[in-house]
């Protein structure tokens, strides 16, 4: 018995005639909205990049075989203590080897495996750069470049030069940026290093990479697989570590306790050894929406105090439609589709504030060292946030609405055409 | 002839603040055709009586009946049903929605009763505003018109459903004497041309005098 037509044709005269407050209500709403999506879109995006960071660069699962002590000491074993309280001093690690054992069968098990997207040998040993009568500490680690850029986007960090050039040359090195800066080498340029036993190795650089993480920088080299293995004189089934990419990465946890067992190694999987990350996530996501949700509440009291001095106004207008024959729910729906209507308006002008704001901030360069392949800030425009946005705007304007609505729906038009 | 309102042994109280008897067993009735006045000093209770037989007030004892149809505990949204079909009003005070135009104000009722199209109920519209010699003012904002026109209009909007009776409170109260003749000559011609019911609750003992029929109040009794 509603008759759409008319009531939407009274509220959209009463909200033209105050047109001042309407707009003041919707503006709220387009703030509330507007700073949402902005927010929204530029926290996520810069998760999303934190995370890809990480995600990118982390193998899911890394295979290595620490050096620890036994978890079972020899007293252990004794049945005459079995129940007692038994304290070791001075535990020393184990002697192990630093390789993994039977690497290949292990790599090539893996490989097999559907839930793997590739599982590859790494070779980390510790050298010398050598420059002049001066000795540098660092690292060099035997990796096969092709499969690196596949897998974990090795080719991101190569700053010059390429991870194909390495491939391509098996006197190759790939150094740092820190130590070709301390070392002041170029590309082309021919690096000595040493082994700690004291061989020396002169190797040609064929580029350098640049992780964004100092520390690294300056002690971190690459060269290839076989081209390290030579070095240390060892066979080319020597290799410390294996790094494996899932298609899946929820998997790495329950995939990474298996190969503890099954191969006796230690597996890390990429939650365990980047749980910060996932904190600082809902940390973000957390302020974002307690924001978010703050404006609307106040854009919220913005309508329901709008309403409220609307109908206050309006009670002899009210009056006069009980009066000729509208039903309060009548009555309730002019309000209601009042605040909706503000709702909608301010909603859907906040999702194009909120796209314009996050296209500003998506347009604005941000270069840092650490990121070598972001040149803007990162802003993610998913759909779901606008969908979000919207059905908040209406949501938070219904409840808005609501109350000082079915005060007129209760009004009295005796009471107001007798108070005349 | 044909009752169109009949009050039976009508009760009211008012509560607050203190119990009150308003209206003391009021039973009369009004038949198709006729102009009835009830006359009777401040606080007799006639404008109470008359937002009874309005069905805006249903607080009350005893039977009200509108067309022979029993009016009385009736739901709400059927209440506002019978008012938008059966019944005009016109106050004292305008009461147009101001921010419309004179003929949406007189379209409104007839839009909610939704028994026409748009073009039609502007029609007819245009037709009770040339009755009332005020169709010139059709487009004009209500806010923008004179009381005695305001009134006018008023009553145009009573009548655009053609309803079976209209009610008045005070309805010359708050006009001068040429205005306020103007509309009992109104009234007069509607009642006597379209075989209109009209029910006026006045002050005024001119307008009163020249109705069919006078009911005196006192102390919340028909006399």
């Amino acid at each position: 018995m509603i008759r759409w037509k008319v009531i939407l044709n009274i509220a959209k005269t009463h909200l033209l005639t105050k047109f001042k407050q309407t707009s003041t209500a919707a503006l709220g709403v387009t703030f509330g909205i507007g700073a949402y999506i902005t927010l929204v879109c530029f926290m996520t995006g810069l998760n999303k990049m934190l995370d890809d960071l990480i995600l990118n660069q982390t193998p899911h699962i890394h295979i290595y075989s620490e050096i620890e002590p036994s978890k079972e000491q020899p007293v252990d074993l004794l049945n005459e203590f079995e129940n007692s309280l038994k304290v070791v001093h001075s535990i020393r690690p184990k002697q192990i080897q630093r390789k993994i054992h039977n690497a290949l069968p292990i790599i090539d098990m893996l490989n097999q495996d559907d839930k793997v997207k590739g599982a590859i040998p790494q070779l980390n040993t510790q050298i010398f750069y050598i420059a002049g009568t001066i000795e540098l500490g660092g690292n060099l680690t035997g990796i096969n470049p092709v499969e690196e850029s596949r897998l974990f986007n090795f080719h991101n960090y190569v700053i010059e030069g390429t991870p194909e050039a390495l491939y391509r040359d098996d006197d190759g090195i790939l150094l740092g940026k820190g130590i070709a800066e301390n070392m002041s080498l170029k590309v082309g340029d021919r690096v000595q290093i040493s082994t700690i036993e004291g061989q020396v190795f002169p190797l040609k650089i064929v580029g350098f990479f640049q992780s964004g993480i100092a520390d690294i920088d300056n002690i971190q080299s690459y060269a290839n697989l076989n081209t390290v293995q030579r070095i240390m004189g060892e066979p080319a089934n020597y290799i410390t570590d294996i790094n494996v990419k899932l298609y899946d990465m929820t998997e790495a946890i329950g995939m990474s306790k298996d190969i503890e067992r099954l191969f006796d190694l230690k597996a890390i999987d990429v939650e365990t050894a980047n749980a910060q990350f996932e904190t600082g996530t809902q940390i973000r996501n957390l302020i974002t929406y307690a924001v978010s949700v703050t404006l609307l509440i106040v854009a919220g009291f913005g309508i329901y105090n709008i309403l409220n001095m609307l109908i206050y106004e309006k009670m002899n207008d009210i009056a006069i439609l009980k009066a000729t024959g509208f039903s309060g729910r009548d009555v309730q729906m002019i309000f209601m589709s009042q605040a909706l209507i503000i709702g909608a308006v301010g909603g859907l002008l906040g999702l194009f504030l909120g796209l314009g704001l996050a296209n500003l901030i998506d347009s604005l360069p941000f270069e840092t060292e650490a990121l070598p392949t972001i040149k803007t800030y990162p802003v993610n425009f998913n759909p779901m946030f606008f969908l979000i946005g919207i059905t908040f705007a209406m949501v938070s304007t219904f409840i808005a609405g609501y109350l000082p609505s079915r005060r007129a729906k209760k009004i009295d038009p005796v009471q107001i055409i007798r108070g005349q | 002839m044909k009752t169109v309102l009949e009050a039976r042994h009508i009760d009211k109280y008012f509560r607050k603040p203190v119990l009150f008897h308003v209206l003391k067993d009021i039973t009369f009735e009004v038949k198709q055709g006729e102009f009835v006045s009830i006359m009777g000093k401040s606080g007799c209770g006639k404008s109470t009586l008359l937002y009874i037989l309005s069905t805006m007030d249903t607080d009350y004892e005893g039977q009200l009946l509108l067309n022979g149809e029993l009016v009385t505990s009736q739901a709400d949204d059927k209440l506002s049903y019978l008012r938008n079909k059966y019944i005009g009003f016109v106050f004292q005070f305008h009461y147009l929605l101001s921010e419309f135009s004179v003929l949406e104000n007189v379209m409104l009722p007839a839009k909610k009763l939704g028994e026409k199209s748009f073009e039609a109920i502007e029609h007819d519209a245009m037709q009770k505003l040339k009755v009332l010699e005020i169709d010139h003012l059709a487009k004009k904002r209500a806010s923008r018109i004179s009381g005695g026109e305001k009134q006018r209009v008023a009553i145009a909007r009573a009548l655009i459903n053609n309803p079976a009776i209209i009610m008045g409170d005070e309805p010359t109260g708050n006009l001068d004497s040429y205005n306020s003749d103007n509309v009992f000559n109104i009234f007069k011609q509607l009642c006597e041309q379209e075989v209109l019911t009209l029910l006026v609750v006045t002050h005024d003992l001119d307008f009163a005098e020249r109705t069919d029929r006078i009911i005196n109040m006192s102390d919340g009794r028909i006399l």
